[in-house]
C-alpha cells in the first residue's frame, strides 16, 4: 500500500470525475441541472467500448462517446428548455432512458474484453522526474490525465475570463437580462447542456478505454455520475475546485481497494487483512464522503449565499406577462 | 405595407398550430387519458426498439402478456412482483408531493430487508415464535430501519440544506455494502452470500398455504404483502386528501414560502414525511424478504426503488392509483426478464418516463389548429 | 382613431402602426398607433395592465406582435430580437432591471455585444466605459458589481448599457416607481440633458404628475386600446388625463373617517435582524401602532421593508430588540403563534408568497385556519366547511372566479389580491401588516382595497402600511414613518410630503428641523 500509487491511480480515477463534473458545471451554470449524468456515462461507455471494438481505433470511440452522449442529452434540453418541464423529474428519466439504451446496445460487449485496443498511457519526460508529484501526476498515466491537467485550466478560464462565457454565467444568473441584450437564452442553454452531455460521455468512454477497461453493464460507472452531480456543489459551480475534489475521490475510491493488500500497516496489524469483509464497510467511504463534501458545500453556499447559479433549475419563459 | 414588415408569421399551411397556457383546469378524465397515452407510445417505442434490434415485437408483446397475465398462475406471480412496487411507489408518492425527491427508496428496501432478517438471524424472537408475533416484530423492525435510512437524508435537509436527491442516492450504495457485509461476514450460510433459509413461522402466508381448503389456490404465491400494501395505499389517501398534514403536505409541495407564511414548519414536515417515505420502502423489503425470497441475500431487487419513482410519477402521485399502475409494472418486470436483450424493459421504463413528461406539456397547454386570418 | 398631428419640421424616429398583441385571454394591445418624434419625451401613460409595457415590448424586439407595422427612421422595421432593436438604436430600461447580479458594471455594460470577440480585456473597457458615464453625469463605478449599488446606480447602469450600444432612442418603464424624491430629479435632468443632444425618450408612467413635468407629448392607453394620441402635455390638464387614463372621473382621495385611536397594539423596539444575504437589514427599527390607526412605512424599496415585515410576523430571525402585540411579547414567536393572536400580513409577493398557485381557492383562503374549527375537526380538514366558507368569501368579496375549485394561478391579479385580502381580513385580526397592496392593480381593484383597509381601521384594527406608493400612504395614513437603510429616519404626522422625501434620501428628521427650522410648506 504505496501511498504514491494511492494518490497516482486517485489522480486517474480522479479524472473520469473531473471530466464529468466540470460537464454538469457547464449545464448549471447556464441555469439547468441535469440529473442524467450517470445514464450518459454509461452511453459513452458503452459507445466507446462497441465502437473501438468495431473500428479498432480508441480516438474514434471517444469520438462517437462524446457524440452519441451529447445527442442523448438533448432529451433533457428538450423538456426542461422547450417544453419548461421540472428539471429534476425530466433530468431522472434522461437517466432512465440512457441507462436503458446502454444496457440494450451494450448487450454481448462485456466478452469482448482482448479485442479492443485501449488507450496509449505513458510518462512525461523530465516532468516524470520530480520526486513526489512526478510520481503521482506525471508516471504512467492515460493520455485521458494529462488531457485533463490541460482541460481544468481551459475551462476555469473560459467561464470567468472570456466573452461566451460570461454570457454563460449571465444566462444562469438571469436569463432574462442576457435575452434582451440579444443572447439566446434557449439556444445556448441547448448547446451547454450538449456539452455537458460530451463530457459525461468523455468521462464514460475514459473509463471503458483507459482507466479500467471494459463493459460491465451499469456496474461500469458504479455510482460516479451521482458524485459528480454532488461534487458540483461540493465545488462551487468552479472547475478548479472541481478537479480538486475529483482527484480527493479518485485517490479515495483506490485507497478503498488497496487498503486490504498489507499484512501490517504502520507496524499494526492491518484489520481489514485480517478480516476482508470489513472491505464492505471501505467501499461506503465514496459515497459516505459524497454526503459529507455535500454537508461542506452546503454550508458554505448557505453561510456566503454565493456559488449557485441564481436561476438554476428554473425554465426560462419569454412572452409570459410581467417578463 | 409591404409584406415583409408584417410581424406575423408566414407559413404555407392554412391554418397554424397555436400553443398557449390554459385558462382553466382540464376535466378530470384529461389526465389519466394522456397518461395512457403516454404508455401507449412508449410500448411503440419500445417495439421500433426490438424491431430494430432485430426482434419481433408483437411477439415480445404477446410475450410478456401471456407470461403476466395469461393465467391466474402467472396473474399471482405478476402481484408478487407488484407487492414490493406499490409500497416503493407510495413511498415516492408522499415524498414527491412535498417536492420531496427521496431516490433512496432502493437503500431505504435494503435496509428494511436487512431489518426484518436481523428479526431472525440475530435473533431477537425465539425460534418458535409465533407466526402473527414474527410478522407484526419484522414489519415494524422493516420500517424503522427503512425510516432510519431516511431520517440521515431528511435530517442533512431540514439542518444544511444538503441535497436530498444526491445524499439518498449514495445512501443506496451504502446500504447495499451494509447489507453485503452481514450475508458475507455474519449470516453467511455454509461461505455462500446469502444467510441461511428463514423458518416457516417467520413467512408470510401465501395464497398456497391455504390451498387446502380452497383448492384453487394452489400453486399462487401471491402473500400477505398485498394486504400491507393495499392498507397503506388507502391510509396514504386518507392522509394526503383529507387530513390536515396531507393539506400541509400539498401547501409546501405547491408553495413552500406559502407555506412558511401560514405557519407550517417546512423543516418538520421533511422529517416527518421523509420517515414515512423509508418507512413504507423498508416495509417493502420487508415483505420481500419474507414473502418471496424467505433469506437475507445480495440480489433482492431489481431496481425496485427507482421503478417505484416511474410509477408515483405515472399514478400522478394519486396512492390508489399506485395500485393499479404497479400491477403493470410487476407485469413487466416479472415478464421483462425473459425479453431478450436484457435491457430492454429498463429502457421501456425509461420511455415511459420520458413521453410522461412530454404529456404533462399538453395538460399544462392548449394546443389547437386555427384557421389562418385573411389579412 | 386619432391620427396624430403631422409637423413637417419633426421627424419621427418611430412610427408604430395597428399593434396588435395577445396573451392567452388577454388583448393587451388592440391597434395601437404610436409615434415618437425626434428629441422629444413622450410620455406613455396608462393604468397598470393599460398594455403601456407591451406595446413598448414589442418595440425593443421582445415581444412579436399579432399584426401591425414598424418603422424606424422611416425604414420598415422586423424586430425578431432585443438585439434586432439595438441595432436600430431602440433601447428599452426595464420596470425589473435587466442586470446581473454577480457581474461588474462593465461585464453588464458588454453583455451581448460582439466586441471584445473572445477575451475579456476588462481595464481597457472600465476606462471607455467610464468616460461615457462622466459624459452624462451618470456617476457609478465601472468595477463595482451590480449587487452592491443602490437601485438608483442600477438604473444608470441600465441608462449606460444603452447608451453605450448608441441607441437614440430610449424606452423607460416606470423608471421612477424606484426611486427617492431626490434621484427623480437627478433622473429628470439626465433625461432632458439626453434629449438636448437629439436622442428621443418614451417615458411610460401611471404617475400624472410625473407625466406633466417631465413630457412634451403624451399617449394614452386604456385596456389595450389608445383614448389619445401624441397630445401636446402643454395642451391637457391632469384631470383630463386621468379621464382619459381610467375612462371615468376619478375622486383621487378616497373617503378616510376621521377615528380616535385606542390603546397600542403594535410596539416594536430597537428592532435588528439581516437580510438573506446575511447584511444587516434593520438597525434598530423603533415604532408602534395603536387600535383604530393606519401608521405608513414609507421608503424607497429594499431599505429594509420587506424585513420589517418578515421579522414581525415571526418569518425572520430577529437579532436584537423585540415585538409585542396587544401586550404579548412575540419576539422570535413561531408565526403560527402570531396568527393565533391575531396578526395578519398582506405580503408583497402575491405569487411567491402569498399564494400557492395550483391549489384551488378554498385551499387557499384556509391557510390560516385549516387546522381550526370547524374546518379543522380532528385530524381532518372538514371539506364541506371549507367548501362553504370559500364561496362565503367569494361572495362576499366578489372574487370573479368559476368554481372554488379553481387553481388561484388561474386568477387575474387584482382577484388574487381579493383572495389574499378575503383570507386575512376573515380573521379579524387586531394587527394588519399590509405591504404593497395596491401594487400592480387597476385604479377599480386599488380603490376597492383602500376601501378594506379603511374598513378595518373602522373595525378597531391596527394597520401597518408598508408601501412605496407616496401617494397612497398618504391618502391613507394617520401617521408615517420614513425608513431608510434599516433605520427610521423620522415620523410625520402632518403629511408633509418634503420632509418624507428628504427621509428618504436619508436625512434625519431632527436635520430637516435644523435647516428648515421646522417651516411648513
Amino acid at each position: 500500500m504505496n501511498p504514491l500509487i494511492i494518490l497516482a491511480s486517485g489522480v486517474a480515477t480522479g479524472t473520469v470525475l473531473l471530466y464529468a463534473t466540470v460537464g454538469e458545471i457547464f449545464s448549471e451554470r447556464s441555469g439547468v441541472l441535469n440529473l442524467g449524468v450517470e445514464g450518459m456515462m454509461l452511453v459513452g461507455a458503452m459507445t466507446a467500448y462497441k465502437t473501438t471494438a468495431n473500428l479498432q481505433n480508441p480516438w474514434l470511440g471517444l469520438l462517437f462517446a462524446m457524440l452519441a452522449a451529447g445527442l442523448i442529452s438533448q432529451v433533457h434540453a428538450y423538456f426542461a428548455v422547450t417544453l419548461q418541464a421540472d428539471q429534476v423529474v425530466s433530468g431522472l428519466s434522461l437517466n432512465f432512458l440512457a441507462t436503458g439504451i446502454s444496457l440494450v446496445l451494450g448487450e454481448g460487449l462485456t466478452s469482448l474484453r482482448d479485442v479492443v485496443p485501449e488507450l496509449p498511457s505513458f510518462s512525461i519526460p523530465l516532468l516524470a522526474d520530480i520526486p513526489w508529484i512526478g510520481d503521482v501526476f506525471f508516471t504512467n498515466q492515460s493520455i485521458m490525465v494529462y488531457i485533463g491537467f490541460i482541460f481544468i485550466p481551459l475551462a476555469w478560464y473560459y467561464i470567468n475570463r472570456t466573452r461566451p462565457g460570461m454570457h454563460l454565467r449571465a444566462i444562469g444568473e438571469y436569463p432574462a437580462a442576457a435575452d434582451t441584450q440579444g443572447i439566446r437564452v434557449y439556444l445556448l442553454r441547448y448547446f451547454y447542456i450538449f456539452i455537458g452531455g460530451c463530457f459525461a460521455g468523455l468521462a464514460g468512454a475514459t473509463i471503458s478505454l483507459s482507466i479500467s477497461p471494459g463493459w460491465f453493464g451499469a456496474l461500469t460507472t458504479a455510482g460516479q455520475g451521482w458524485i459528480a452531480v454532488g461534487l458540483v456543489i461540493f465545488a462551487r459551480w468552479d472547475p478548479v475546485r472541481a478537479a480538486f475534489g475529483g482527484y480527493i475521490f479518485g485517490a479515495l475510491r483506490r485507497f478503498v481497494l488497496d487498503v486490504q493488500g498489507p499484512a501490517t500497516i504502520l507496524g499494526f496489524a492491518n484489520p481489514f487483512f485480517a478480516n476482508p469483509n470489513l472491505g464492505f464497510f471501505m467501499k461506503m467511504l465514496p459515497y459516505a464522503f459524497t454526503v459529507v463534501a455535500l454537508v461542506i458545500g452546503s454550508r458554505e453556499a448557505n453561510r456566503k449565499r454565493i456559488g449557485t447559479p441564481a436561476a438554476l433549475g428554473l425554465p426560462y419563459i419569454r412572452g409570459q406577462r410581467g417578463l | 405595407m409591404s409584406d415583409a414588415t408584417r410581424t406575423t408569421l408566414k407559413s404555407k399551411l392554412p391554418f397554424k398550430i397555436k400553443i398557449e397556457p390554459r385558462l382553466d383546469d382540464p376535466p378530470g378524465w384529461y389526465s389519466p387519458l394522456l397518461s395512457l397515452a403516454a404508455v401507449i407510445f412508449a410500448l411503440l417505442i419500445g417495439a421500433l426498439v426490438i424491431w430494430i434490434g432485430g426482434g419481433d415485437p408483437w411477439k415480445a408483446y404477446s410475450h410478456i402478456a401471456r407470461y403476466s397475465f395469461g393465467s391466474i398462475g402467472v396473474l399471482s406471480d405478476t402481484f408478487v412482483k407488484a407487492i414490493p412496487l406499490m409500497l416503493v411507489g407510495l413511498a415516492c408518492t408522499i415524498a414527491f408531493r412535498m417536492k420531496l425527491w427521496n431516490i433512496g427508496a432502493e437503500g431505504q428496501f435494503f435496509l428494511g430487508a436487512y431489518g426484518a432478517s436481523m428479526i431472525v438471524l440475530l435473533p431477537v424472537l425465539p425460534e418458535d415464535a409465533p407466526q402473527w408475533l414474527f410478522i407484526l416484530v419484522m414489519a415494524i423492525s422493516g420500517m424503522f430501519f427503512g425510516a432510519l435510512w431516511a431520517f440521515i437524508p431528511a435530517l442533512l435537509k431540514a439542518r444544511f440544506n444538503v441535497n436530498e436527491i444526491i445524499s439518498t442516492l449514495m445512501l443506496n450504495y451504502i446500504a447495499v455494502e451494509w447489507n453485503n457485509y452481514f450475508i458475507y461476514a455474519v449470516w453467511s450460510e455454509g461461505g455462500f452470500q446469502m444467510s441461511k433459509m428463514f423458518q416457516r413461522n417467520a413467512w408470510l402466508p401465501r395464497l398456497s398455504d391455504y390451498a387446502k381448503e380452497i383448492p384453487a389456490f394452489r400453486g399462487l404465491t401471491t402473500h400477505f404483502g398485498l394486504v400491507f400494501a393495499l392498507i397503506a395505499a388507502v391510509i396514504l389517501w386518507w392522509v394526503l386528501t383529507k387530513s390536515q398534514w396531507g393539506y400541509e403536505i400539498r401547501l409546501i409541495g405547491d408553495n413552500p414560502r406559502a407555506a412558511e407564511y401560514a405557519g407550517i414548519s417546512i423543516k418538520k414536515n421533511i422529517v416527518f414525511v421523509m420517515l414515512v417515505s423509508g418507512a413504507l420502502a423498508g416495509l417493502a423489503g420487508m415483505s420481500e424478504i419474507t414473502g418471496v425470497v424467505h433469506r437475507l441475500q445480495g440480489a433482492i431487487s431489481p431496481g425496485y426503488g427507482f421503478t417505484g419513482i416511474i410509477i408515483a410519477w405515472l399514478a400522478k402521485l394519486n396512492p390508489l392509483a399506485v395500485i393499479l399502475v404497479s400491477v403493470l409494472f410487476g407485469a413487466l418486470i416479472l415478464a421483462g426478464r425473459e425479453v431478450q436483450p436484457a435491457g430492454i424493459p429498463t429502457l421501456i421504463q425509461g420511455v415511459i418516463m420520458v413521453s410522461l413528461i412530454a404529456s404533462d406539456y399538453f395538460l399544462r397547454n392548449r394546443v389547437s389548429f386555427v384557421r389562418r386570418l385573411e389579412e | 382613431m386619432a391620427e396624430p398631428v403631422k409637423n413637417e419640421q419633426v421627424t419621427n424616429v418611430v412610427e408604430m402602426q395597428g399593434i396588435i398583441k395577445e396573451f392567452p385571454g388577454v388583448l393587451a394591445n388592440d391597434r395601437v398607433d404610436f409615434d415618437l418624434r425626434q428629441g422629444e419625451v413622450h410620455a406613455l401613460l396608462g393604468e397598470n395592465g393599460a398594455g403601456k409595457s407591451t406595446l413598448m415590448n414589442v418595440l425593443a424586439g421582445l415581444y412579436r406582435a399579432e399584426s401591425g407595422l414598424i418603422n424606424v427612421h422611416g425604414k420598415p422595421a422586423n424586430f425578431n430580437s432585443p438585439r434586432d432593436a439595438i441595432e436600430a438604436g431602440i433601447g428599452m430600461v426595464h420596470q425589473h432591471f435587466m442586470l446581473v447580479p454577480s457581474q461588474s458594471v462593465t461585464e453588464n455594460v458588454l453583455l451581448g455585444l460582439d466586441e471584445p470577440r473572445f477575451r475579456m480585456n476588462l481595464t481597457k473597457y472600465n476606462q471607455k466605459i467610464d468616460e461615457i458615464a462622466k459624459h452624462y453625469g451618470l456617476h457609478v463605478d465601472p468595477t463595482a458589481k451590480i449587487w452592491q449599488l443602490t437601485v438608483g446606480e442600477q438604473q444608470r447602469v441600465e441608462i449606460l448599457k444603452m447608451l453605450y450600444r448608441g441607441a437614440d432612442v430610449l424606452i423607460m418603464d416606470e423608471p421612477t416607481a424606484v426611486l427617492a424624491p431626490t434621484e427623480i430629479d437627478e433622473l429628470f435632468k439626465t433625461l432632458k440633458a439626453m434629449t438636448a443632444e437629439g436622442k428621443s425618450i418614451v417615458f411610460i408612467s401611471h404617475k400624472l404628475h410625473e407625466v406633466m413635468a417631465i413630457s412634451d407629448r403624451v399617449t394614452v392607453l386604456q385596456k389595450g386600446k389608445i383614448t389619445s394620441a401624441g397630445i401636446e402635455t402643454k395642451d391637457i390638464t391632469r384631470a383630463d388625463l386621468a379621464r382619459l387614463m381610467v375612462g371615468r372621473e376619478v375622486v383621487f382621495r378616497v373617503e378616510k373617517k376621521p377615528i380616535q385611536p385606542g390603546d397600542t397594539v403594535l410596539e416594536v423596539e430597537n428592532l435588528h435582524a439581516e437580510n438573506d444575504k446575511g447584511v444587516p437589514a434593520l438597525r434598530g427599527v423603533s415604532l408602534n401602532v395603536r387600535e383604530g390607526e393606519i401608521v405608513g412605512v414609507a421608503g424607497v424599496a429594499g431599505n429594509g421593508q420587506s424585513e420589517l415585515a418578515e421579522t414581525l410576523v415571526g418569518l425572520r430571525t430577529i437579532l436584537k430588540g423585540n415585538v409585542t402585540v396587544g401586550g404579548n411579547d412575540v419576539t422570535n414567536k413561531p408565526v403560527k403563534l402570531g396568527i393565533r393572536s391575531g396578526i395578519s400580513l398582506i405580503p408583497a409577493d402575491r405569487t411567491l408568497v402569498g399564494t400557492a398557485p395550483n391549489l384551488s381557492v378554498t385551499d387557499n383562503v384556509i391557510m390560516k385556519n385549516y387546522d381550526q374549527a370547524p374546518i379543522g375537526k380532528g385530524l381532518t380538514v372538514n371539506s364541506t366547511a371549507a367548501g362553504s366558507y370559500a364561496s362565503d368569501l367569494k361572495d362576499s368579496y366578489e372574487i370573479m372566479v368559476p368554481t372554488i375549485e379553481t387553481s388561484v394561478r388561474l386568477l387575474s391579479g387584482g382577484n388574487l389580491q381579493k383572495v389574499i385580502l378575503a383570507r386575512e381580513i376573515s380573521s379579524d385580526p387586531n394587527l394588519m401588516i399590509a405591504v404593497q397592496p395596491t401594487r400592480g392593480l387597476d385604479v377599480g381593484a386599488i380603490e376597492g382595497v383602500q376601501k378594506l383597509l379603511l374598513a378595518q381601521q373602522e373595525n378597531g384594527a391596527a394597520i401597518l402600511l408598508i408601501s412605496e406608493e407616496l401617494e397612497e400612504l398618504l391618502s391613507l395614513s394617520d401617521r408615517i414613518y420614513v425608513i431608510y437603510e434599516g433605520e427610521i429616519m423620522g415620523e410625520v404626522s402632518d403629511g408633509n410630503v418634503n420632509t418624507i422625501g428628504q427621509m428618504m434620501t436619508g436625512l434625519r428628521f431632527e436635520e430637516i428641523e435644523q435647516t428648515q427650522g421646522g417651516e411648513n410648506v
